[in-house]
């Protein structure tokens, strides 16, 4: 067997029990005795509870018990915040049923465990819970101004405010001083609107209870983190609870948590004694399971005439809605390294004030952090580059790192490895026809064509392969960032893989069988893939944040070389060799200068007999691995669309769209694939249909998939997805991530080429969502004034908000949009 | 509430039940027959993660009550291979890699047989039309499109395989 596996289109071994319906959804299984669980939910965005009466829903058909936040008052704790970003960071305590105060609408304020699920659901129409209301908060900046407090208790609505500075840090200059000496200062406000995770399978989690151990079995990401936080949170001894994630239908970020609904549904287990499930409804899922982006950001951006970038600016306002969940603060403070991108900016601040609001928590969301700031600052470079008259394209060749100038120390202080972006862009413009299109995009404008063309470039690069140890040391993450792996030598010459990664679709099974066969010489059939269960997996620290294959697929790696060599050992001693002249290659090892060979099966077959091994050896190949990154990796590409926008329905098309990623060596060419498929949809969405909107009240309006405009098929187009290949030098794979990377680049090339489509109308912004009414309105306002007035630089489109959330967070870009300052 | 017995067909076995008339189809199917290949993804019958074939025909089996599959014939995700053959959606779903997650893929391929039923040779157009109530979030469709149009190319055998049993 040859080195063959890695770069093939191998098609993946998980599929045949999802194609043909045999899953292991949590939601799936069933216990003997099991119980059912449903909450109540508070209606109002704020309010105190003065009084719940459960005395009818006990009497219920099949009630078994109701339980408040009262009831559990004593023994619920607080939910945990993993990543306190300051000293001072404040938090309001996070008890997983609310006691006496709810702070956004689907709080649980009591649970009814039922023999069925109907019943439980019928019985929570039979809780009588009294509210006082209190005024909400909704907006960011109206949070900022602590006229309405998220939590009266607390004082204030900011939770912490963190900043980095490029003259402080040593990695760069004073920023005020470079954007008072440019020839030109662009200053933007953009909204990063609130999104929904929206993965497909509902959160649900078993909890078994009759054992020595708990067992629950939940939908999440973090089946470990979970427990360590069960453990930590509940005083329950970490070795009395197991976690299983079984079948987990999608995340994205949104199942990375540890959720009021796990911890309630143990704590009922463990009083009831009893297994209990507790399977959310959509409706709730919308409205409960943590949100994502919501941001203010405040830029300022500087550059000399010829467009060389002279600093920037940024300044976030961060909506952590109405708690802190387990990485909620250091969402934003992710996009603080990646606000520079992929440019060689002189002078860098960045500063984000996180606040609390009357809204569902937020939390990670595929890109968590970094598709935020990507958008922002390729906004940004098309804002500058329209302010300076040059093409997008000029402006980010000018301003990016050169492919000779790596290992490149950024502003934001990260050392990017490698790089080609002159490379990624090269190819993406063929295959997208550049020229071409922007010819066609001038004549269309100088005939003054009803359907209007425009061209959305986004060049990105991201941190991904969360994370070193050391680094999240640094930013005050309460763990580290390592991955752990086992591979197992058994017997027969088959061979276990236990990784901590816990996948959720991502393809892992096939993926590290394929990382293990090379370097072991096995056949990708007798690989087994273990993952996802604390007891057979016992240490990990799961999946997120492109980590499976850079941090967890390195340590795969690192536990086969571990058996190699011991194996090596045996093999030398079975072929009556010096070990020194043995050699390893495709499964076989052979002596030097001889025919002498013995496989690594049979070496396995020697150890488990271990009538002859070497004197001293310990019977087992089996090897365990911990690989901490020592840096992150940094996949890039360049991402061009080209939209059509009706002029007069305000209608957009996405008529091409085109991505070239450099993600290093490729070991599934499928898999990676489906990922970049994947992930632009999600930063399409972003760019053109969802948005979850709240009423004045603080009530989410899109509470369900009928107004929560999840894409369908017959809302997209196909892509034109491409690759350069430039190897990560920061592991010896050469890989680096790719689950989040469509995500964060096709946001901003849907909206810059939305905008450049209208911008000779006058239009310079338009909020996200782009719906044909936002559309439509920001092109007729500018019509009416903005287009005469745009030879004097000074008036610029006024977008109208359609959402109510906007007009109430005044975060509406009309509000504050400045025009470039040329000065 | 009085209990109301239904005959139905489910995968090729009959099964007397007792249901309780507000019990859906759906929950019929994951609860009271363990068929939980058939997956709930939404309260509004938006997403198509529970499309079956009612009498060879496609309904998200959330939209309809147990009672009213009485005296039909229900094919399920789980009753499409046979003899251990996959039927040629669901292999074409694996060779496409049209699926992450899974999530959605049961109700997918379900919709998509019936897709190529109603019309053996869609274009991309179609397809992506055909498949507007079924939303997937892993895939950004574009794979699952590539299946459909691979089994619709593979013959006529995955538009016309007869998998409905007696219907
Ligand atoms: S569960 Fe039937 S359409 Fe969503
Ligand atoms: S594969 Fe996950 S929702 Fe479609």
């Amino acid at each position: 067997m040859t080195v063959t596996e890695i770069g093939s289109a191998r098609l993946r071994k998980e599929d045949q029990r999802l194609i043909t319906g045999r899953t292991r959804y949590t939601d799936n299984m069933t216990l003997p005795g099991m119980l059912h669980i449903a909450c109540v939910r508070s209606p109002f965005a704020h309010a105190t509870i003065t009084a719940i009466d459960v005395s009818e829903a006990k009497a219920s058909p099949g009630v078994v018990s109701v339980l408040t936040g009262r009831d559990l008052a004593d023994e619920q704790g607080s939910l945990p915040c993993a990543w306190p970003i300051t000293e001072d960071q404040k938090a309001p305590p996070h008890p997983a049923v609310a006691v006496d105060h709810v702070a956004f609408a689907g709080e649980i304020v009591a649970v009814v465990v039922a023999r069925t699920a109907a019943q439980a659901r019928d019985a929570v129409e039979l809780v009588d819970v009294d509210y006082d209301e209190l005024p909400v908060v909704l907006g960011l900046e109206h949070a900022l101004t602590d006229e309405v407090l998220a939590h009266p208790s607390l004082g204030t609505n900011k939770s912490a405010t963190w900043v980095f500075d490029s003259a402080e840090a040593g990695t760069g200059t004073d920023v005020d001083q470079a954007l008072a000496g440019s020839d030109v200062v662009v200053e933007r406000t953009y909204t990063q609107q609130r999104l929904i995770p929206a993965f497909m399978e509902p959160r649900s989690t078993l909890v078994d209870p009759t054992g020595d151990q708990i067992v629950m079995w939940s939908a999440t990401q973090v089946p470990h983190i979970l427990r360590l936080m069960l453990a930590m949170t509940l005083g329950i001894p970490e070795g009395k609870v197991r976690v299983i994630a079984p079948d987990v239908g999608g995340g994205f970020g949104g199942k990375l948590q540890v959720t009021p609904e796990e911890v309630v549904t143990l704590l009922a287990a463990r009083r009831i004694g009893k297994p209990v499930k507790l399977t959310e409804t959509r409706s709730e899922s919308l409205m409960a399971a943590h949100h994502g982006r919501a941001q203010l950001q405040r830029l300022k951006i500087g550059a000399t005439k010829d467009g060389i970038v002279t600093g920037l600016s940024v300044d976030l306002l961060a909506d952590m809605g109405a708690y802190l969940g387990l990485v909620t603060p250091g969402v934003p403070v992710l996009g603080a390294f990646m606000f520079n991108s992929i440019y060689k900016f002189p002078a860098y601040r960045f500063s984000t004030t996180n606040l609390f609001t009357n809204k569902t928590w937020t939390d990670a969301y595929r890109g968590a952090g970094r598709p935020e700031a990507t958008f922002g600052i390729e906004r940004l470079m098309d804002d500058l580059a329209a302010e300076l008259g040059m093409d997008p394209l000029e402006l980010r060749e000018k301003n990016w790192i050169k492919h000779e100038e790596f290992p490149f120390t950024t502003v934001a202080g990260l050392e990017y490895d490698t790089g080609n972006y002159e490379a990624a862009t090269a190819k993406a413009l063929e295959l997208f026809g550049y020229d071409e299109l922007r010819a066609e995009q001038k004549q269309r404008r100088d005939a003054g064509d009803r359907v209007q063309l425009g061209i959305g470039i986004s060049t990105f690069t991201e941190m991904c392969g969360l994370a070193p140890s050391r680094v999240l040391g640094s930013l005050n993450y309460g763990a580290g960032g390592w991955e752990h792996a086992t591979v197992r030598m058994l017997p027969t010459g088959s061979v276990e893989v236990v990784t901590g990664a816990s996948a959720h679709g991502q393809g892992h099974e096939t993926a590290f069988s394929q990382i293990v066969a090379d370097r072991l010489g096995i056949p990708f059939d007798n690989i087994e893939v273990l993952h996802g269960d604390t007891a057979s997996s016992h240490k990990g620290l799961d999946t997120y944040g492109s980590r499976s294959l850079v941090v967890g697929g390195m340590a795969i790696v690192a536990a086969a070389d571990k058996v190699i060599e011991k194996a090596k050992a045996v093999a030398a001693h079975m072929m009556e060799a010096n070990p020194d002249d043995v050699e390893f290659a495709a499964g076989n090892f052979t002596v030097k200068g001889t025919d002498a060979s013995v496989n690594i099966a049979e070496t396995a077959l020697a150890v488990f007999a271990a009538h002859d091994l070497p004197d001293g050896m310990e019977p087992s190949l089996d090897s365990d691995a911990t690989f901490d990154p020592e840096n992150f990796n940094y996949p890039h590409g360049t991402h061009l669309a080209a939209m059509e926008v009706d002029t007069e329905t305000g209608e957009v098309t996405l008529r091409k769209y085109v991505c070239v990623d450099d993600i290093g060596n490729v070991v599934n060419p499928l898999i990676v694939e489906g990922q970049i498929h994947g992930g632009l949809v999600q930063g399409i969405a972003q760019a053109l249909f969802e948005e979850a909107v709240h009423d004045d009240a603080g009530t989410l309006v899109s509470g369900s998939f009928v107004d929560y405009l999840v894409p369908s098929a017959a809302d997209l187009p196909s892509f034109i997805t491409d690759r350069t290949e430039t190897p990560a030098t920061t592991n010896a794979l050469g890989v680096k991530g790719v689950g989040e990377a469509g995500t964060i680049a096709s946001t901003p090339a849907i909206v810059n080429g939305v905008i450049d489509a209208v911008r000779h109308l006058g239009v310079e912004d338009i909020l996200m969502p782009c719906s044909p009414h936002r559309v439509w309105t920001a092109i007729n306002n500018a019509g009416k004034g903005g287009l005469a007035a745009k030879g004097g630089g000074a008036e610029a489109a006024v977008p109208e908000t359609t959402s109510p959330e906007q007009a109430a967070s005044g975060s509406n870009s009309s509000g504050s949009l400045p025009t470039g300052d040329v000065q | 509430m009085a209990n109301t017995p239904i005959s139905v067909t489910v995968d090729q076995v009959t099964y007397e039940d007792d249901v309780e008339p507000r019990t859906l189809l759906v929950q019929y199917l994951r609860e009271q027959l363990g068929k939980t290949g058939t997956l709930i993804g939404c309260d509004t019958t938006n997403c198509g993660a529970c499309t079956v074939h009612l009498d060879g025909q496609s309904v998200k089996s959330c939209t309809m009550f147990a009672v009213q599959a009485d005296g039909h014939d229900v094919t399920t995700i789980e009753g499409l291979a046979q003899d251990g053959d996959l039927h040629p959606m669901q292999q074409a779903f694996h060779e496409k890699h049209a699926l992450q997650c899974g999530f959605c893929t049961p109700g997918m391929i379900m919709q998509s047989i019936a897709l190529l039923q109603e019309n053996p040779n869609p274009t991309e157009q179609e397809v992506r039309e055909g498949l507007e109530g079924n939303l997937c979030r892993c895939t950004g469709y574009q794979n699952i499109v590539a299946a459909v149009q691979a089994a619709a190319g593979a013959g006529s055998a995955a538009g016309t395989q007869s998998e409905e049993g007696a219907a």
